[in-house]
């Protein structure tokens, strides 16, 4: 991994800037959200819903305020990106108004909120592009970015802002908002991270005392990094949000796996972990709870099993079984028999009513966003861009296998929202920022590289002059 | 509305989502296999005075030995190019430690491929500037390239 390769005599990709591609991939994409919603419409309310032309172009609004922001701050950036999460977004949306629908809860609150959320991320992705230019000043704010994920963290904790919901201490309240400062946190530990390593990686993996087998680094390059994360891990087990636990220790062994290309790293951060799965389970009930439902789910179905039930679970494996590899069709199902179809369990209500063959679609999508951030990660030109993109890429694909895993009955289960599919502002706007980082920096590492000055500006000054080769040029 | 209708708008719908996905790949593979590769020797076009050999020119340009600060409180200072990479900035791991205000603590770095030598910033909070250019990728320089950093002016000499 060398943040330094624009050799002279290498064969030199010259990426173009397939803005086009993106147009017409944004275009699929809207044909996406919005058929959606029309078929939606047709299925559950047996006509085309009414507002179809006013919500068809607040979406194409949207995305081609985003494309112009893309084409303006970031024209190198990947083509592939943004199509695909605008595409999991928009339909996303016809799912919870689908399931509003459903549930009668007022004339489509959740999807109504999901989409001013949505407004709100992009709104937040153009500022990000905006007040990012190059994203390599964001490696200042290597402590900073760390010190502010604790205290997010710290804040659903506090009185009067705090708020519990469904037993996990996760919330705060601004003003009529709730919202899960976790979901921030995320994107600035992983900039935290990435800042910190690009600049100790060396000293990490090189310095040090070598333990059977593994080179253990001394503890004054491992020490910030480690006690960081103890805090926020701390943090998340006393307000008892395993996803979130589970996401920042991953995103920690996988930044620092890739940092020093150690793969003690990983036997290592895999021993810990069961270590801490095991002790979890013996300490907390409610982790016990969540791995015995996931052994033995239809031991505590249909009736609670001593106060332990596995209803939410077991109704989203029926709604996947049921809907087989096609669906019943939009409004055939029965998606709102499971709890929080809407946030956690919006897969099982698309694997219901649109079967297999659409989930494979969206696993295929979430796969492709992760891949173009690693592609990013390979591209990019210097050590804290490949560790930025590798760890917010590696973000979204921890969270999408924790709550999909989870609700197929893969590991234990256990909250966190699917990014961009599900009800959830904070994460919908955390994720946005998310996409919006990546494309950054994967403008930054496709552009080609800016010529050296001029020959004429040179030769003016009166200095020898070297013929620049023209790959250097142009790369 | 009829059971087949429902049924024909569910494929309908599948298709869709599946051409996204197929179209996505696509433009994955295109721009995987589409770019272009220049190869920077062979890629030179045969440019006017192309005819005369590198070696024939070897001697007139010369081969830059060391970088110098010719402006700036450390004027003066030389670091012999064979310890590329160069670090520069006001930090005290840096191999030119700069007493300048306006310079970060690594600010930038100087390195080598091949026989050309590069800059590049280093993330810095003022800059790294060619001429008047602020340069933000790594950016070719050769003997006498003034690179300017705060108020300090770096360039390679024999």
């Amino acid at each position: 991994m060398s943040g330094f390769t624009p050799a002279s005599s290498m064969p030199v990709f010259v990426h173009r800037s397939r803005r086009g591609a993106e147009l017409v991939l944004l275009i699929l994409a809207l044909a996406v959200g919005i058929g959606a919603y029309a078929a939606v419409g047709l299925g559950v309310q047996e006509k085309m819903p009414v507002d179809l032309v006013g919500y068809g172009t607040w979406l194409v609004a949207l995305l081609v305020a985003a494309h112009i922001g893309v084409r303006l701050m970031a024209p190198y950036a990947d083509p592939v990106l943004l199509p695909l999460v605008a595409m999991l977004n928009g339909f996303g949306l016809a799912v919870i108004h689908r399931l509003d629908l459903a549930m009668k809860a007022g004339d489509g609150v959740f999807a109504r909120q999901q989409l001013i959320w949505m407004t709100i991320g992009i709104v937040l992705f153009l500022i990000a592009l905006f007040v990012v230019p190059d994203h390599r000043m964001l490696q200042r704010f290597t402590y900073t970015a760390g010190l502010a994920a604790v205290v997010l963290l710290i804040l659903p904790m506090l009185p009067l802002i705090g708020k519990e919901i469904n037993g996990a201490r996760i919330w705060i309240n601004i003003g009529p908002v709730g919202f899960q400062p976790g979901e921030v946190a995320k994107v600035l530990l992983v900039i935290c991270f990435a800042g910190y390593l690009a600049v100790h990686r060396d000293a990490l993996a090189l310095a040090g005392r070598r333990f059977v087998g593994i080179d253990l680094p001394r503890g004054r390059d491992l020490g910030p990094l480690l006690m960081m994360w103890v805090i926020s891990l701390a943090i998340l087990v006393l307000q008892r949000d395993l996803g979130s636990s589970l996401l920042f220790y991953g995103l920690f062994v996988v930044t620092l796996y890739v940092a020093t290309e150690r793969k003690g790293w990983i036997v290592v951060g895999g021993l810990l972990f069961a270590g801490g799965v095991f002790a979890a389970i013996s300490l907390f009930s409610h982790v016990r709870v969540r791995v015995l439902t996931w052994l033995n789910p239809f031991d505590y179905y249909p009736e609670p099993l001593n106060g332990t039930s596995s209803g939410q679970l077991v109704e989203g494996l029926f709604g996947m079984a049921w809907g087989g590899m096609i669906g019943r069709g939009f409004g055939s199902g029965e998606p709102w028999r499971v709890p929080y179809a809407n946030s956690d369990f919006i897969i099982p209500a698309i694997g219901e009513e649109l079967g297999l063959t659409a989930l494979l679609a969206l696993l295929l999508c979430y796969g492709l966003i992760v891949e173009r951030g690693l592609r990013t990660a390979i591209v990019a030109r210097d050590d804290f861009g490949k560790l930025l993109s590798v760890g917010l890429a590696t973000s979204v694909a921890l969270q999408t296998f924790v709550v999909v895993g989870g609700v197929t009955g893969l590991i234990p289960l256990t909250g966190l929202t699917t990014p961009f599919l599900s009800y959830g502002g904070s994460s919908l706007v955390a994720n946005w920022v998310i996409v919006a980082l990546l494309l950054r920096v994967s403008d930054q590492s496709r552009r080609p590289l800016p010529t050296a000055p001029s020959d004429e500006d040179l030769a003016a000054e009166e200095t020898q002059i070297v013929k620049l080769d023209k790959g250097a040029m142009t790369k | 509305m009829s059971e087949l209708t429902l049924f024909l708008i569910r494929v309908a719908y599948l298709a869709i989502l599946w051409i996204f996905v197929l179209a996505a790949l696509s433009v994955i593979r295109s721009d995987m296999f589409g770019a272009r590769v220049t190869n920077a020797s062979a890629g030179q076009p045969a440019a006017p005075g192309r005819g005369k050999s590198p070696a024939a020119r070897a001697p007139r340009r010369g081969v830059p030995t060391h970088v110098a600060v010719t402006t700036g409180s450390n004027a003066g200072v030389t670091v012999p190019l064979s310890q590329a990479p160069i670090v520069i900035g006001r930090g005290s791991d840096a191999a030119i430690i700069l007493d300048d205000d306006y310079a970060s603590t690594r600010h930038a770095r100087i390195a080598v491929s091949g026989d050309q030598w590069f800059v590049e910033d280093l993330g810095s909070t003022n800059g790294t500037y060619i001429g008047s250019v602020r340069i933000n990728q790594p950016t070719a320089i050769s003997l006498g390239t003034q690179v300017r950093i705060g108020k300090t002016i770096l360039e390679l000499r024999k």
